[in-house]
C-alpha cells in the first residue's frame, strides 16, 4: 500500500509540486497524467527521493507506513532497486554504454546483497528471460541493442529485486507504436504476477486509459481530477480534463481541398533509391549496401496534404533528406517545381519547398533574434528583401502563425515549445514556398499545443494553398491532417491510399499491424 | 577489437610516411643546400662539396631520402656534424633521460589530476571546487619554469634533500631517479593542472546523463554512481589530453632540462638547431613524430578498452 498524502515541493523556493495525494494498491496500475511542466515527473522523483538539488517538502508519502520523504539518505539507497524500483524514458541513454547489459541488470542485484556476483549473473539471466529478451547475451552492450530491447533490459534492472511499486516515466515515448504496444504488455504482466503496484506517468491518454485502474489528472503541480480510470474518462468532471480528451482526438476543419488532381504533381518522386555503403567486414571489404530507400516512387498535388508514416529505421528520414535535396540519390528521379532536386540544385530552387523539424529549439541559433532566424532563408534568393523591407516581411509571416511582429527583436528561449514551432513556421513561410515538409513537425508538443498547432497548418493550407508532406510516425495526427497517405516499410511504401480509406480498411498487413498497434481511447471516453 | 587496432596501425603507419615527407623536404629541399647553411656564409665551395658526399647528398633527391629511411629503420641516423659521433648514440644517452622524466611527470600529473578532478566535479558549485579551479588556473598561469626555480630554492638551496641539477647516470639508479624528482614536479603541475580541468569537466558531463540517474535508481549511493559509473565514461577526453601531455613531455621540456642541467633530447634538439647540425635535428625529429604516433596508438587502443562502442570501428 503506497499513499502520498499532501505532498507539496518547492526548488529553491519555487513551488513545484501542491497538496498532490493519492493512493495505490499492489497489483494495480495508477495512472499520472498531464502536459510537461505539470509535475508528473516531478512527483514520481519525490517519491524515489531522487530531486534536484535545494529541494523542500512537505507532506508525507508512505510505503508500508514508512514515509519516503523524511527518510535518510542511506536508508533510501537501501529501498531503491530494492522497495523502489523506476524506469525512464529515453531506453537510448539509460544504460551505461561501456558496461555489459548482464552486469547492469546483476549490479542491483549485487548492490542489495541479494546475491554474490557470479549467482547475481545466473539471477540477471533469468530476469533478461522473463522481460522477453531470452536471445540476448549477458555479455552485450548496450549499443548493440535496439531501443525496445533497451528498454527491457532497464525493466529488468528495476524489478529484479521484485519491488512493491514501480514506477515507470513516459516509458514508451520514445519508442515505435509496435514495440510500445510488446513493451506495454510486459508491464501490464508484470503487475499481474509480481502483485507491484506501477505508476505510470504518461502524457497519452489512450495509454493510460489501455493501462491504467485509476487515473490522477494533473495540472500546474496539483492533481485536478482522479478517480478509476473508468470514470475519469467516460465523466471527465474537470474543465482541464476534458480539453484534454478534445485535444488528443482534435480533428482540424479542414475545407475541402482544392486539389488540382489533373495536372502534373508539384513534387515527383521517381522509382528513388537512396542507400548507404555497407558496414566494414575487412580493412578494404564492405557488406552490402543498406538500402534505405528502395524503389520510392510518390506524388504531391497542389494543395494537397500527403502523409507518410513509418517505424523509425523504416528509411522516412532519409527519404526527407533526399526531398529537400540535402542528400544524393543512387536511382531514380525527384522533381519539384519543375526543376530536378539534387544536393547542387540551385539555391533559388531550394526556396520553393521548405522544412519544420520536430524539435525547433534544436534548430535555432540561440543567440539570434527572431527576426533574423524568420528571415535566414532569404540567403536562397537572389534578391533578398533588406532591412525595413525585411522587417515587414518578418513580420507578416509572425502575424500568419499567430504571434506579434513585436516578437521579431526577441531570443528563442523566451518562448514556449508551440510558440518556437510557429517561429519554425514562419521561417519556412518567408521564401512563399509551395510546398512545406512537415518533419514529426507537432510530435514533441502536449496535446492541446499540437491542437492548435494543426488548426494553424489546415487555416494556412486553405489561405495559401499549400501542399503538406506531412511525416510522422503518429497516426493520430496523420489521420487528422493528411489526404492521402503513404505507408513505408523497410525502405519501401507498402501502402498507399486516402487517409480514410487506409485507415477504415487498411489493406497491407503491416499497416494493419501498426493500426492495431496504436493504443486508443476507448468507446466510453468520447463525448461525442 | 583485431580490426580496429589493424584500422589504427594503417591509418598511423601512413601518417608517420606522410610526416617523414615533410621534416625531409623542409630541411633537405629548403632553402638551398643543407651543407653550406651548416657551414655559414664564408665556407669555401670545397668543403661544402666535401660535406655534401659526407652527407650522403650526392644523390637525387628521391635516392637521399630512401637512403635516410632505410638508414634510420636499420638504426643508423647519421653521424652528427658537430659532435662527429653517431646520431643514434646520441639519442640513446638522451633518451635514457627525457623518457624516465617524461614518465615520470605524466604518472605525477595523473595522480593528482584524477583526485582533485574527482573532487571538484563532485563538489560543482561548492567551495571546494571553486578552490581547485583557482589552483588550477594559477597553475596553468604560472610557467613550469618558476615552479622549477621555486623547488630547487626550497628542497635544494634550503632543505638540502635533493641536488640542484645534474645527472649522475644511471650507474646509480637511486641517484639518478633522485635527480629527477623535482624536474618531474615541475613538469608536472601544470600538466596535471590542465588534466584536473578536462576530468572535472568530462566528469560533470558523464554525472548529467540518464544513466547515473539509473545508476541512482537502482540503490547507487552518490559516491558509488559516480564510481562505478562516471569515471570509466569520463576517461575518454582525459586519455586525449594524456596522449597530448606525453608528446609533448618527451621534447618539450627543454626549459625544464636547461634549469636542471640535464642532458636531455630538448636540450639535444636546441643544441642541433643552435649548431646547425641538420643531421641530428632531422634525425631527432622523425624520432619524436614516431614517439607521438606511438603515443596516439597506445591511447587509441586505451579508448577502445575504455569504450565499448569504439571497437567495432575500422
Amino acid at each position: 500500500m503506497i499513499s502520498v498524502d499532501h505532498l507539496s515541493l518547492s526548488i529553491h523556493g519555487t513551488p513545484i509540486l501542491r497538496d498532490v495525494s493519492f493512493a495505490m494498491q499492489p497489483g494495480r496500475t495508477f495512472g499520472l497524467v498531464g502536459e510537461s511542466g505539470s509535475g508528473k515527473s516531478m512527483t514520481a522523483l519525490a517519491l524515489m527521493q531522487l530531486l534536484p538539488e535545494g529541494f523542500q517538502t512537505s507532506g508525507t508519502a508512505s510505503l508500508d507506513g514508512i514515509n519516503l520523504l523524511d527518510r535518510p539518505e542511506a536508508e533510501m539507497c537501501a529501498l531503491r532497486g530494492n522497495e523502489l524500483g523506476m524506469i525512464f524514458q529515453e531506453p537510448m541513454t539509460a544504460l551505461n554504454p561501456v558496461r555489459r547489459i548482464g552486469d547492469q541488470v546483476a549490479e542491483t542485484l549485487c548492490i542489495h546483497g541479494a546475491a554474490p556476483r557470479r549467482d547475481a549473473l545466473k539471477m540477471a539471466r533469468q530476469k533478461l528471460d522473463r522481460v522477453g529478451l531470452p536471445q540476448i547475451a549477458l555479455d552485450r552492450y548496450p549499443h548493440e541493442l535496439s531501443g525496445g530491447q533497451r528498454q527491457r533490459v532497464c525493466i529488468a534492472t528495476a524489478i529484479a529485486l521484485r519491488p512493491r511499486l514501480l514506477i515507470a516515466d513516459e516509458p514508451t515515448t520514445a519508442l515505435d507504436v509496435t514495440t510500445q504496444a510488446q513493451i506495454l504488455d510486459l508491464l501490464r504482466g508484470l503487475v499481474e504476477e509480481e502483485d507491484m503496484a506501477l505508476l505510470l506517468i504518461t502524457h497519452d491518454l489512450a495509454v493510460v486509459a489501455d493501462m491504467a485502474d485509476h487515473v490522477a489528472v494533473m495540472k500546474a503541480g496539483g492533481i485536478v481530477e482522479q478517480g478509476t480510470t473508468h470514470d475519469v474518462l467516460s465523466q471527465q468532471t474537470h474543465p482541464y480534463t476534458r480539453a484534454l480528451f478534445e485535444a488528443s482526438d482534435h480533428q482540424p476543419r479542414r475545407s475541402t481541398p482544392d486539389m488540382d488532381t489533373g495536372g502534373e504533381a508539384l513534387l515527383r518522386v521517381t522509382n528513388t533509391t537512396r542507400h548507404y555503403p555497407g558496414p566494414r567486414i575487412g580493412l578494404f571489404r564492405r557488406g552490402a549496401p543498406v538500402r534505405a530507400v528502395d524503389g520510392v516512387s510518390l506524388g504531391l498535388q497542389t494543395g494537397e496534404s500527403l502523409g507518410l508514416v513509418g517505424e523509425s529505421g523504416c528509411g522516412k528520414s532519409t527519404l526527407t533528406r533526399a526531398i529537400l535535396g540535402l542528400d544524393p540519390i543512387q536511382g531514380g528521379d525527384i522533381r519539384a517545381l519543375g526543376y530536378a532536386v539534387s544536393p547542387h540544385m540551385p539555391r533559388e530552387n531550394r526556396a520553393g519547398i521548405q522544412v519544420v523539424f520536430q524539435d525547433p529549439y534544436g534548430s535555432f541559433n540561440p543567440r539570434w533574434t527572431v527576426e533574423h532566424l524568420v528571415a535566414e532563408p532569404y540567403h536562397l534568393l537572389p534578391e533578398a528583401p533588406q532591412r525595413d523591407e525585411r522587417r515587414t516581411q518578418v513580420a507578416q509571416a509572425l502575424e500568419a502563425v499567430g504571434l506579434q511582429s513585436s516578437d521579431m527583436d526577441k531570443y528563442p528561449h523566451e518562448f514556449s515549445g508551440g510558440q518556437r514551432q510557429r517561429i519554425a513556421i514562419a521561417r519556412a513561410l518567408i521564401t512563399h514556398p509551395k510546398i512545406l515538409v512537415l518533419d514529426e513537425a507537432v510530435s514533441a508538443l502536449d496535446v492541446r499545443v499540437r491542437a492548435q498547432i494543426l488548426d494553424l497548418l489546415a487555416d494556412l493550407q486553405a489561405r495559401m494553398g499549400l501542399s503538406y508532406l506531412f511525416i510522422s510516425h503518429d497516426l493520430t495526427v496523420v489521420r487528422a491532417i493528411t489526404d492521402r497517405v503513404l505507408v513505408m516499410q523497410a525502405g519501401k511504401i507498402v501502402e498507399e491510399g486516402p487517409t480514410r480509406r487506409v485507415f477504415e480498411a487498411p489493406d497491407h498487413p503491416y499497416t494493419r499491424a501498426l493500426l492495431a498497434a496504436a493504443p486508443r481511447l476507448p468507446d466510453y471516453a468520447r463525448k461525442d | 577489437m583485431l580490426r580496429y587496432i589493424l584500422g589504427r596501425l594503417v591509418s598511423l603507419s601512413l601518417s608517420l610516411i606522410v610526416a617523414s615527407l615533410v621534416i625531409f623536404t623542409v630541411i633537405e629541399v629548403i632553402p638551398g643546400d643543407p651543407a653550406a647553411f651548416m657551414l655559414g656564409l664564408n665556407a669555401d665551395d670545397s668543403t661544402v662539396a666535401a660535406l655534401r658526399a659526407d652527407l650522403g647528398l650526392d644523390g637525387s633527391r628521391a635516392e637521399c631520402y630512401v637512403a635516410w629511411i632505410t638508414g634510420m629503420v636499420q638504426g643508423d641516423f647519421g653521424t652528427s656534424y658537430t659532435y662527429r659521433v653517431p646520431v643514434a648514440d646520441l639519442v640513446a644517452d638522451r633518451l635514457w633521460v627525457s623518457l624516465p622524466l617524461a614518465v615520470l611527470s605524466l604518472i605525477l600529473s595523473t595522480l593528482i589530476a584524477f583526485p582533485i578532478g574527482l573532487i571538484a566535479a563532485a563538489n560543482r558549485g561548492r567551495a571546494a571546487d571553486y578552490g581547485i579551479m583557482g589552483g588550477t588556473q594559477l597553475g596553468i598561469a604560472v610557467p613550469n619554469f618558476w615552479f622549477a626555480m621555486l623547488l630547487v630554492l626550497v628542497f635544494a638551496v634550503n632543505l638540502h634533500w635533493f641536488n640542484a641539477g645534474g645527472f649522475p647516470g644511471w650507474g646509480t639508479p637511486i641517484m639518478a631517479l633522485k635527480s629527477l624528482v623535482l624536474p618531474s614536479i615541475a613538469l608536472a603541475l601544470p600538466q596535471a593542472a590542465i588534466l584536473a580541468r578536462v576530468m572535472r569537466s568530462a566528469l560533470i558531463e558523464t554525472l548529467a546523463q540518464d544513466y547515473m540517474r539509473t545508476a541512482r535508481a537502482k540503490g547507487l549511493s552518490r559516491r558509488q554512481a559516480v564510481l562505478r559509473h562516471a569515471l570509466r565514461n569520463a576517461l575518454i577526453p582525459v586519455l586525449t589530453i594524456i596522449g597530448l601531455q606525453f608528446s609533448f613531455l618527451l621534447a618539450g621540456a627543454i626549459i625544464i632540462e636547461n634549469v636542471f642541467f640535464l642532458p636531455g633530447l630538448g636540450r639535444l634538439i636546441f643544441q642541433g638547431i643552435t649548431q646547425r647540425d641538420l643531421v641530428v635535428v632531422e634525425s631527432v625529429t622523425m624520432l619524436l613524430v614516431f614517439a607521438v604516433i606511438v603515443v596516439t596508438f597506445l591511447v587509441d587502443i586505451a579508448y577502445a578498452i575504455a569504450d565499448p562502442r569504439l571497437r567495432r570501428r575500422g
